[in-house]
């Protein structure tokens, strides 16, 4: 790796380029997945290339190319000088980039189980029993289970002399039951549902999560929200769920503080954000109980968002977004803390795969735990809608005006959960609703979700981030509204 | 040709003969695939992003004992074929037999489609910079602030199996699309085409920052119904959404909206549509992902979803006919029509507008979402461009909206439709689509900029 990554980097800096970095990257991964008792997909694929990212000029071009030739990667290197060359075409200014200090070192995340070791044979058989569990509850039409294992070695060479060797696996699984009756399809997804939960671990998630203990549960749920009743309408408090809240932390904190997204530069495609730059360390974006970090460091846990280095070779931070509900930071490239005047970037910058540039992405952006169980938090409300597992989500394309739907719901009656209610939804605005929120539960309802499967940039990436988040109350929400007439 | 280094058939061949040397499955399949792609990003009026990538994938699908699986790497000297070719074999010995897994199809004949288009294969990045110069100079002589992409590439796909069969599509691709913003208010336009010449990027510039002029001074409406006038990428974002319950294993799986309407009457007597990829606006193989030489089905005829597409091993199932819309096997979803075309008419917009007394002017829809899958209610916002029309004239901006609005409804409330046209929006595949106009659209909320 390092031979073919200091191949470009030369090649680059001796035609002109006054900053190059290179990323190899060796990517590996097994998907399996079963369907109503059958095994459906089994696939494995690796894939190895080198991407190399160039200032020319006072501008960048990037090319990438799996072709490890010594004149592949010169080629590859060539092209991304023209491409910058062409990129000063049409600039405003040369870019500036926030400094870095030269960093040689290695990490290799979390992995007891290398996933890769357990036969597959091992997985269809859990899978395949997981789905006979599904599968014995009557109304449950289609059962399917995912297994999903990623291991990514990458070396990082940048022309201030970085060498920066990652290794991450990163591991999933999840199943739903599909119920269709009458004129009605019903889902339950466990432990998330789009693809399960993610963590930069080995097989050893797949053992924590008790897949098959969970199963009877899930599928009587699925089956039972048919003869439930609609999820009533109107303004009231909802409890969710903690894998909602990360997804409402995800799409309502996390996007909004990409700074490149204040700056413009994704404009055309993902949008912009309501939080302009007079907004920082002024904006009271949320109630006082609600701290949120960027904390992408190992020291907050095994999340999709969890590195020593990001992709520009800066160390993995932890920075605080909101502080005691006040806005205090953006997630930040080398590029855009220049722009805005800050002294270094936070670490925010990864790309999918050896093909892309980074971008900046979202680490693990978390709600810190408050303190006290769901049931302690249930008791403590009057009434209210306890709302679980995401099933739908949309929001503007300034990240300011938002609508939830859920595939379960409960009634809470004088602090008690009571009825089972279907079709669960809520929206409102984004700061309007972190500002209503007045309880978070304690740290052992508190879990680093991971969502594989956020879209950003053009050409797209998709790029796994992790949100740490407990169920926690809101009060006065708009309840109902998706399926308002 | 600056920088694109194609697949070719003769190199395909060899890579599969080298496949079949060191296979030793029953039946072997490989998926050879190359990508040459381009793109050239621009934002606050400069190039900030300028990208190139060179790829090649070797899809190896292995078949023993009713057991199939598949490997796939891209890395193509003697070893990794035949490490590939190796993995294979071994995934599908490790998973359970499929009774009803079918014997890979043998010889098949394609009808032509010409997609290759040599100037946009060739097409380098100081073209692509000065045409996005040009843009945002259009910007600047408004004092507006322009964003987009601009792109280029080659796409080649060979697939063969141990069959004989043999298929082999060259395939270019090009995309202009901007945003032009000015203090609150923005306009959008964008294109794609296998040949940049149909592009027309200065027009699309043109038409972003009108839009972007006119989207000033933006007033709230209630949320309520209302009739719509979308144009054609609002129609192709919302559309996107409905085709994939057209697959044959979605209804026979019963997660389909159609589970049980399959024959009904469900939309507007004037709701025609087809999957068709010989159609001249479409794009794409035309084969499928086993090898399937793709069929134009009518999906809806006169408001009756009239048929569904079939993989091969859907068809056996229900006992149907394949259609040539399978995914590459083995899936779990069965198969999609990727190739819509819907009937139009040939009521312009301003006549669409003329004719309204009051409603709204949506250009195009964001992040639109399913909340519930059999009653195909989706929600979503509009962007870039909503206005208020009162007495057939376009009276003024409004902020930005949130429908939930069911797909069915939508369908059988469509007054007036344009001629269809190829369309790219940013939630759904290229389709070719017209225009609508449609009465009692819902709205729910509106946003605060």
């Amino acid at each position: 790796m390092k031979e073919f990554g200091a191949l470009a980097i030369d090649a680059a800096t001796s035609q002109g380029a006054t900053y190059a970095d290179v990323r190899v990257m060796d990517i590996r991964q097994r998907y399996l997945s079963t369907k109503n008792g059958e095994t459906a997909q089994v696939r494995e694929s690796e894939s190895l290339g080198l991407g190399v990212r160039v200032i020319v000029d006072g501008a960048w071009g990037f090319a990438s190319t799996d072709d490890l030739s010594r004149q592949g990667i010169l080629s590859a290197a060539l092209k991304a000088i023209e491409i910058a060359k062409a990129s000063a075409l049409a600039k405003k200014q040369d870019v500036q980039l926030a400094p870095e200090t030269k960093t040689v070192d290695q990490w290799e995340g979390p992995c007891r189980i290398d996933p890769f070791s357990i036969p597959v044979s091992s997985c269809l058989d859990l899978m395949l029993k997981v789905d006979a569990e599904l599968r014995k509850v009557k109304n449950i039409t289609l059962a399917e289970v995912a297994m999903d294992f990623n291991r990514i070695d990458q070396l990082f060479l940048s022309s201030i002399g970085s060498e920066i060797r990652q290794i991450k696996n990163q591991t999933g699984t999840g199943f739903v039951a599909t119920s269709f009756a009458g004129k009605e399809i019903q889902r339950r997804s466990y432990p998330n549902s789009f693809g399960g939960q993610y963590q930069t671990k080995g097989y050893e998630l797949i053992e924590e999560l008790d897949l098959l203990g969970n199963a009877p549960r899930i599928a009587e749920e699925a089956a039972a929200l048919h003869s439930c009743d609609q999820c009533p309408a109107g303004e009231m408090d909802v409890i969710l769920g903690g894998s909602q809240v990360g997804l409402q932390i995800h799409e309502s904190i996390g996007h909004p503080i990409e700074l490149d997204r204040v700056l413009g530069t994704e404009a055309n495609f993902a949008g912009m954000s309501f939080l302009t730059l007079d907004q920082l360390n002024k904006l009271k974006y949320a109630s006082d109980i609600v701290n949120v970090v960027a904390d992408a460091t190992p020291a907050h846990g095994p999340g999709l968002g969890t590195f020593a280095y990001d992709d520009e070779g800066v160390p993995a931070h932890n920075t605080p977004i909101i502080k005691d509900g006040l806005f205090t930071g953006y997630l930040t490239s080398r590029e855009t803390a220049a722009a805005i005047g800050q002294e270094h970037s936070n670490g925010s910058m990864r790309a999918e795969g050896w093909n892309r540039i980074p971008l900046i992405r979202m680490t693990n952006v978390s709600l810190l735990p408050g303190e006290g169980g769901l049931e302690d938090l249930i008791a403590d409300t009057g009434d209210a809608i306890y709302m679980e597992t995401n099933r739908s989500w949309s929001i503007d394309d300034r990240r300011y005006n938002f609508q939830f739907g859920t595939e379960i719901g409960w009634e809470i009656k004088n602090g008690k959960r009571t009825r089972m209610l279907k079709n669960p939804s809520y929206g409102g605005i984004t700061t309007e609703f972190w500002n209503s929120c007045d309880a978070i539960c304690g740290p052992e309802e508190w879990t680093l979700w991971g969502t594989p499967n956020c879209g950003k940039g053009q050409p797209m990436q998709t790029m796994g981030t992790g949100h740490g988040a407990s169920p926690s109350r809101f009060r006065k929400v708009q309840v109902g509204v998706a399926y308002s007439k | 040709m600056t920088g694109i280094t194609m697949l070719k058939r003769e190199r395909a061949k060899e890579i599969f003969k080298k496949v079949l040397k060191y296979s030793t499955a029953d039946e072997t399949e490989a998926f050879i695939t190359s990508t040459s792609y381009s793109l050239t990003r621009f934002a606050n009026n400069c190039i900030h992003q300028n990208v190139a990538e060179d790829g090649l994938n070797l899809s190896v699908r292995a078949v023993v004992n009713q057991r199939t699986a598949r490997a796939s790497t891209n890395k193509l000297d003697e070893d990794s074929i035949r490490q590939v070719c190796e993995a294979a074999l071994a995934l599908a010995r490790l998973r359970p037999p499929n009774p009803e897994l079918l014997p890979m199809p043998g010889p098949q004949m394609y009808r032509a489609v010409d997609r290759f288009d040599t100037e946009s294969a060739e097409l380098n990045p100081q073209v692509r910079a000065e045409t996005v110069r040009t843009a945002i100079e259009r910007a600047e002589q408004d004092g507006l602030t322009a964003a987009g992409v601009y792109s280029n590439g080659v796409h080649v796909t060979g697939l063969f199996n141990s069959r004989g069969l043999e298929g082999f599509h060259e395939e270019t691709s090009s995309e202009f699309s901007i945003t032009m913003l000015k203090e609150g208010s923005s306009g959008w336009a964008k294109k794609t085409s296998p040949s940049c010449l149909e592009l027309e990027p200065e027009v699309l510039a043109d038409l972003a920052a009108q839009k972007a002029l006119e989207n000033h001074d933006q007033q709230d409406i209630a949320p309520g119904k209302y009739t719509v006038i979308l144009e054609p990428a609002a129609v192709l974002d919302l559309l996107g959404f409905l085709f994939f319950d057209f697959g044959g294993l979605s209804v026979h799986e019963r997660r389909s909206c159609l589970t049980d309407r399959v024959g009904q009457k469900l939309f507007g007597e004037n709701i025609n549509v087809r999957d068709d990829v010989f159609h001249p606006l479409q794009a794409g193989a035309p084969f499928d992902g086993e090898g399937i030489p793709r069929q134009r089905v009518n999906l809806v005829e006169k408001g009756t979803a009239s048929n569904l597409v079939y993989a091969r091993s859907t068809a056996r199932k229900v006992k149907k006919t394949a259609t040539g819309h399978g995914f590459p096997l083995p899936n779990e979803y069965g198969e999609a029509p990727m190739n819509i075309v819907m009937d139009g008419g040939k009521t312009s917009v301003d006549d669409m507008v003329k004719s309204t007394s009051r409603g709204l002017l949506v250009t195009r829809l964001w992040y639109i979402r399913e909340v519930d899958p059999y009653q195909k209610i989706l929600t979503g916002m509009t962007r870039d461009g909503t206005f208020w029309i009162e007495d057939g004239e376009v009276k003024h901006a409004v902020r930005n909206l949130r429908f939930n609005q069911n797909l069915f409804e939508m369908l059988n409330c469509v007054e007036a439709m344009g001629v269809p046209q190829r369309t790219a929006g940013e939630e759904s595949f290229e389709m070719v689509v017209p225009a609508m106009k449609v009465s009692e659209f819902n709205f729910s909320s509106s946003t605060r900029y």
